[in-house]
């Protein structure tokens, strides 16, 4: 029985668990993204806060993420299920290229057009929404590309756990020593990667600024 | 300062109830003030036309109403009008110093009158940019005290402030992601002005800028440097301020460019009667442009003299520039007087 024909017979469960991996990616991201991008304003527009929001989302990535989960399984509530768990841990992981680009983005808005707004009288938010997020909306963007295909390839160890998604058919075939297994978790998860990384990809260059 | 009213700009409003003339008007619009309602501003008003409140705000020891066309205006406690000084732009004992403690200008006493075209002339470093940043408040400072339109500066709305003074700067400073139309037309997007006649405005400063109905859509990567350096200014005479803070505009373009912009500044001088407060390096600009010219060396100021006076000048700095610019000064300082 080859590759092909395997997935033609489980497509039914592949499919559940490719859902599964999408639901626990896409709610990490859409968190991180919320978190992310205003610590990334608050440190480019207060130096103070620079060193201690990047610094902290550094260190969280050092940490190994098999670690990561068995620190965060004591956690009340948290700890109490595992997809709860698996969505914390890859908010994290996924929080330093969102902050980090969001960070370069508005710093490298051309400080004259900076000064020109507010030396027209637009107050902070007017800048921040008018001007700033705007012209750093690519360079954020590739920052949320960066953590959406960092997250797929992580979202399969949150099976290790029992979080479910496509990490289930590796570790399942990695127990049984069976390749068409590890290929069935192994495949969809790379085709996902691939379709969020050129999906993201063409929406950041639709929407750079000239 | 503080602010107690901010008020949304309404126009279509302005036919209702129309106030009586006097100035206790001013006290019951700050108890209840509405914007958009057309009142009488009282006896100083400059054509005893019906104005419409834009906003209100109190200070201490004052209340300052912001009318649509116009400079702010004061009234005292009793609510008695405050006359409009003489200087629109004054500077007293004003002293800069960098937070590292940096001093970057001392003793600075300066007054700008209404209507005319203030050069500061200085090398880099002199404090001149510095100067200009004092006036709409990109920089406080750390002594002394700014006024501007009769009003100490540490007392106003900064944001009101900044809307009131139009601001051009060297590298122009255009959103890249806006087309020309919505660049020129911002402040008065965010001032509140109906669509329509944000339009009619951006066309019409086009026109006085000299660029073309077809500019308007174009994004500012797809003009040249003149036509940039215009969208500025027309972008910084949008909501029709009374003051204008020019920093080097045309310092960063070729010479013919420069030279047609500097022509058509004297000729739009003439004809909107701004305020100016104009920074060169360049002499020759200086002596073109200036009613007055201000030199400043080392954070301080060393003359204030009309450009026929600064060609003779004897003072060693001024004699200095003169000598450095060369042969021809005094045919470019006298230009007005012929």
């Amino acid at each position: 029985m080859n590759v092909f024909h395997f997935f033609l017979q489980h497509h039914e469960e592949i499919l559940e668990l490719t859902l599964e991996h999408l639901w626990l990616v896409g709610i990490s991201t859409l968190l991180a993204v919320v978190i992310g991008i205003p610590l990334g304003i608050l440190s480019a527009h207060w130096p103070v806060w620079n060193k201690p929001v990047l610094g902290t989302a550094n260190i969280i990535q050092t940490i190994p993420s098999l670690a990561l989960f068995g620190f965060l399984l004591p956690v009340p509530w948290i700890g109490a299920r595992a997809d709860r768990l698996a969505i914390l841990a890859l908010t994290l992981y996924a929080l330093l290229p969102v902050i980090r680009n969001t960070y370069t983005g508005i710093r490298g808005v051309d400080p004259s057009v900076v000064e020109a707004g507010r030396g027209m009288g637009l107050t902070g938010r007017q800048l921040l929404f008018q001007v700033e997020l705007p012209l750093a909306v690519s360079v954020i963007l590739s920052g949320v590309r960066v953590a959406v295909v960092v997250s797929v390839g992580l979202a399969t160890i949150a099976a290790a756990i029992g979080a479910g998604g496509l990490g289930e058919f590796i570790f399942r075939g990695l127990a049984m020593v069976n390749n068409q297994l590890i290929l069935a978790g192994a495949i969809p998860a790379a085709v996902l990667a691939l379709t969020a990384d050129f999906a993201l990809g063409w929406l950041e260059r639709r929407l750079q600024p000239r | 300062m503080m602010r107690t009213h901010s008020l949304p700009v309404k126009f279509e409003n302005s036919s209702q109830k129309m106030l009586a003339a006097g100035s206790r008007i001013a006290y019951s619009l700050l108890s209840l003030p509405r914007a958009g309602k057309q009142v009488w501003t009282g006896p100083d008003d400059l054509a005893a036309q019906p104005c419409r409140l834009r906003y209100a705000w109190q200070a201490p020891g004052r209340s300052i109403l912001e009318f649509e066309d116009g400079s702010p205006r004061s009234f005292d406690s009793n609510m008695q009008p405050i006359p409009a000084s003489a200087p629109v732009i004054e500077f007293r004992e004003v002293a800069y110093v960098l937070p590292n403690g940096q001093p970057l200008l001392r003793d600075l006493n300066l007054q700008v009158q209404r209507g005319e075209t203030l050069v500061v002339l200085g090398r880099s470093g002199s404090g001149k940019t510095t100067t200009l940043k004092l006036v709409n408040r990109l920089l406080n400072p750390s002594g002394g005290e700014v006024w501007v339109n009769g009003v100490p500066n540490a007392e106003t709305d900064v944001i009101r402030l900044r809307r009131s003074i139009g601001y051009v700067i060297q590298d122009v400073g255009l959103f890249p992601h806006f087309t020309v139309e919505r660049n020129i037309g911002l402040v008065p997007r965010i001032e509140g002005w109906p669509t329509d006649r944000i339009h009619l405005r951006v066309h019409e400063l086009l026109q006085i800028v000299g660029l073309g109905k077809e500019i308007a859509s174009r994004y500012p990567y797809q003009l040249s440097g003149g036509q940039r350096q215009r969208v500025g200014v027309a972008r910084a005479l949008a909501a029709d301020p009374s003051v204008l803070l020019m920093d080097e505009p045309f310092g960063a373009l070729d010479a013919l460019t420069r030279d047609q912009l500097q022509r058509e500044f004297l000729l739009l001088q003439e004809r909107l009667n701004k305020t100016v407060v104009f920074v060169t390096h360049d002499l020759r600009e200086a002596l073109r442009l200036g009613s007055r010219i201000a030199l400043m060396e080392a954070g301080q100021l060393v003359s204030v003299l009309p450009p026929q006076d600064f060609v003779r000048s004897t003072d060693p700095l001024a004699a200095a520039y003169v000598q450095a610019f060369g042969e021809g000064l005094n045919s470019v300082a006298t230009r007005g007087s012929e």
